[in-house]
């Protein structure tokens, strides 16, 4: 009944619709139009045309940029953790009884600046270390000078020095356990950690 | 309470011209003294007094023998009875010390009545028949220990001019299960006293002039403080705590100044500090690290480390002008100086080939002598009060463990042995005149 009642309406407005056009171009006054007049017609059909689907682009671009949007924003949900946890992850390493900064450890600290100005609140203890070899109070000034090295650094590329602190631990606190050229390398390093933590 | 007297009245013989020349003062350990301490005689018939005259004279030898001038003679080669017999002159058979080489004989007699000890002790030139020294001490029995270190400075004095180490204590960073910590033994290891809280870092322990106070740097409340601990009543107060690291303090002698490397201007620099721990002065100026301060015995130089050529080397700068050059020119890891009480020399650890050793340095003539070529690292040399041995760590038995040696690299031993390991000892000074 009511599919039949349905088909039985749309009819009627497809026969109305028919009609009101016939009797709006009945109404309008029979004009002479010349041909370029038909070619200027013609063209602002195809411009208006255009626009038309210029815009229905346009309105597909931004679905399908806001749909980008909300994956990278779930995405980013999951990585500002992962972001914020490889920025204390990620260590910066020296050459032996050196605290000048490698080419591959500005790199790593140029991450750390653009996380550092993601995060204008975060505040940072750089720490510095050293190997097992050379003497112990030699290494906490090594130790104390590569921790200022990196803060240098980063307070270079705009960082306030009053979110950075430095400590050294000198030999006291390996991250590698052995007595070798590896581990040794693994342990010459800067590491970072939010001052909350302490 | 230990009474001592001079036992001149003993003997018809008493020199009264210092004699020195027993010790080379130059190469003192060239050549060991042959030595005789026959077991101490008893002077009453008391039970225990056998022991004690026993114990008397095993202490004196190991005593004597740890200082490396003396080669004690074993006593089965002795031939006579090595105790009991007569300790007095006019009953020593000189012949029978000579024949065995004895170019020093002690004698001692013990008398324990009534808790009441007496020790005297007699040395003798056995080839010259002449008594060189001789002292009695009345005490009590627990006082023994004193009483034959205080025969053996007395012996030392006489026979190098120069007092003896046997009041000497040595400070050192001990690593346990609970973390790290200060501790003091005696000259000899032994009497090893805890005299700060475990701590998770602590570095660095330096005498103060007094013998009195141990400065060291412990990581508290985020950073490196040096703190002072008063060993008299046990009481610690924090001395100094800028910004970053504050380390290696040294005591400046003859004052009450401490200088310290601090980083507060972002740099590792020395510094002169008061005895509140205010800054007074900078005391170096060059990027880089500044550390290991220590002073010559007038104070008016300060040998320290620096790395400002690129690598630690060894500098002195003179504390009045301000001229500062550099010692040290072998080798390019050289650490953790300290100079000679005598004043001319200066102690260090030096790395080559990957290992470290201890190494004297001539101040004046930059002469260097290595003292260590064992297997294993050897670090962190202090001086006795005395100028005649040095203590060092090694790892040549496994870990770190703390040894003395002669100062001329003579004698190296183990000091103690303690579980976990031992660090950065650090020799008290000589004690003011």
């Amino acid at each position: 009944m009511a599919k039949k009642l349905n088909m039985k309406f749309t009819l009627l407005c497809i026969v109305m619709l028919s009609l009101a056009l016939t009797v709006s171009c009945a109404k309008k006054p029979p004009e002479t139009t010349s041909t370029s007049d038909q070619a200027e017609a013609a063209d602002t059909m195809a411009t208006e045309s255009e626009a038309d689907t210029a815009r229905a682009d346009e309105d597909a671009l931004t679905e399908e940029e806001l749909e980008a949007r909300r994956q990278a924003e779930a995405e980013a949900r999951e990585t500002a953790a992962d972001a914020r946890d490889r920025f204390v992850s990620e260590k910066v390493y020296f050459k032996f009884d050196d605290a000048s900064l490698t080419d591959s450890a500005r790199d790593a600290l140029r991450d750390k600046v653009q996380w550092l100005r993601d995060h204008p609140d975060a505040c940072v203890i750089i720490e510095g270390h050293c190997d097992e070899r050379g003497t112990d109070e030699y290494n906490l000034a090594l130790g104390s000078r590569r921790a200022e090295s990196v803060k240098d650094f980063l307070t270079k590329a705009g960082i306030d020095g009053s979110r950075l602190t430095t400590i050294s631990y000198g030999e006291e606190r390996p991250a590698a356990k052995g007595h070798n050229e590896e581990a040794w390398a693994e342990n010459r390093r800067a590491e970072f950690r939010f001052c909350s933590s302490e | 309470m230990i009474c001592a007297c001079a036992l001149v009245l003993v003997s018809g013989v008493c020199p009264q011209a210092a004699d020195y020349d027993y010790i080379n003062i130059r190469e003192p350990f060239s050549q060991k003294i042959p030595m005789a301490v026959p077991v101490f005689k008893t002077l009453s018939q008391g039970s225990t007094e056998k022991q004690v005259a026993k114990n008397a004279a095993d202490m004196v030898e190991a005593a004597l023998a740890y200082t490396g001038y003396f080669k004690m003679i074993d006593r089965d080669a002795f031939l006579q009875d090595p105790g009991g017999q007569g300790i007095v002159m006019d009953e020593i058979k000189f012949g029978n010390w000579t024949d065995i080489g004895a170019e020093l004989l002690l004698t001692g007699g013990v008398r324990l009545e009534s808790g009441v000890l007496q020790m005297e002790f007699r040395l003798f030139d056995p080839y010259r028949q002449e008594m060189i020294l001789g002292k009695r001490y009345t005490g009590k029995v627990d006082g023994q220990r004193k009483m034959v270190l205080r025969f053996c400075g007395e012996m030392i004095k006489r026979l190098t001019g120069r007092q003896g180490l046997f009041d000497s204590r040595i400070a050192f960073v001990g690593t346990g299960d609970e973390g790290k910590a200060v501790y003091v033994c005696d000259f000899d290891g032994k009497n090893v006293t805890r005299i700060t809280r475990p701590q998770s870092i602590v570095v660095s322990p330096a005498w103060g002039p007094d013998g009195r106070s141990i400065a060291y740097t412990a990581y508290t409340h985020g950073n490196q403080r040096i703190y002072i601990s008063n060993l008299q009543d046990g009481s610690v107060r924090e001395f100094a705590s800028y910004e970053g690291i504050n380390l290696t303090p040294a005591w400046h002698p003859g004052s009450s100044a401490l200088a310290a490397t601090l980083s507060f201007e972002g740099d590792e620099e020395i510094y002169l500090l008061t005895e509140t721990g205010k800054i007074d002065k900078r005391l170096t100026e060059s990027w880089g690290v500044d550390v290991s301060p220590a002073f010559s015995p007038d104070g008016k130089k300060m040998v320290f480390v620096s790395s400002r050529s690129g690598s630690p080397q060894i500098y002195v700068k003179d504390m009045r002008s301000g001229s500062v050059r550099r010692l040290t020119y072998e080798g390019s890891y050289n650490t953790q100086p300290d100079w000679s009480p005598a004043g001319g020399q200066v102690v260090y650890s030096g790395m080559k080939d990957g290992r470290t050793d201890i190494y004297v340095i001539d101040v004046d003539s930059g002469e260097t002598e290595r003292l260590t070529n064992q297997a294993g690292d050897n670090e962190a040399p202090s001086w006795s009060p005395d100028g005649s041995m040095i203590v060092f760590t090694s790892t040549r038995t496994g870990s770190s463990r703390i040894f003395v040696m002669t100062a001329s690299g003579t004698d190296q031993r183990m000091l103690l042995d303690m579980p976990g390991k031992q660090q950065l000892p650090d020799w008290s000074p000589p004690k003011r005149q």
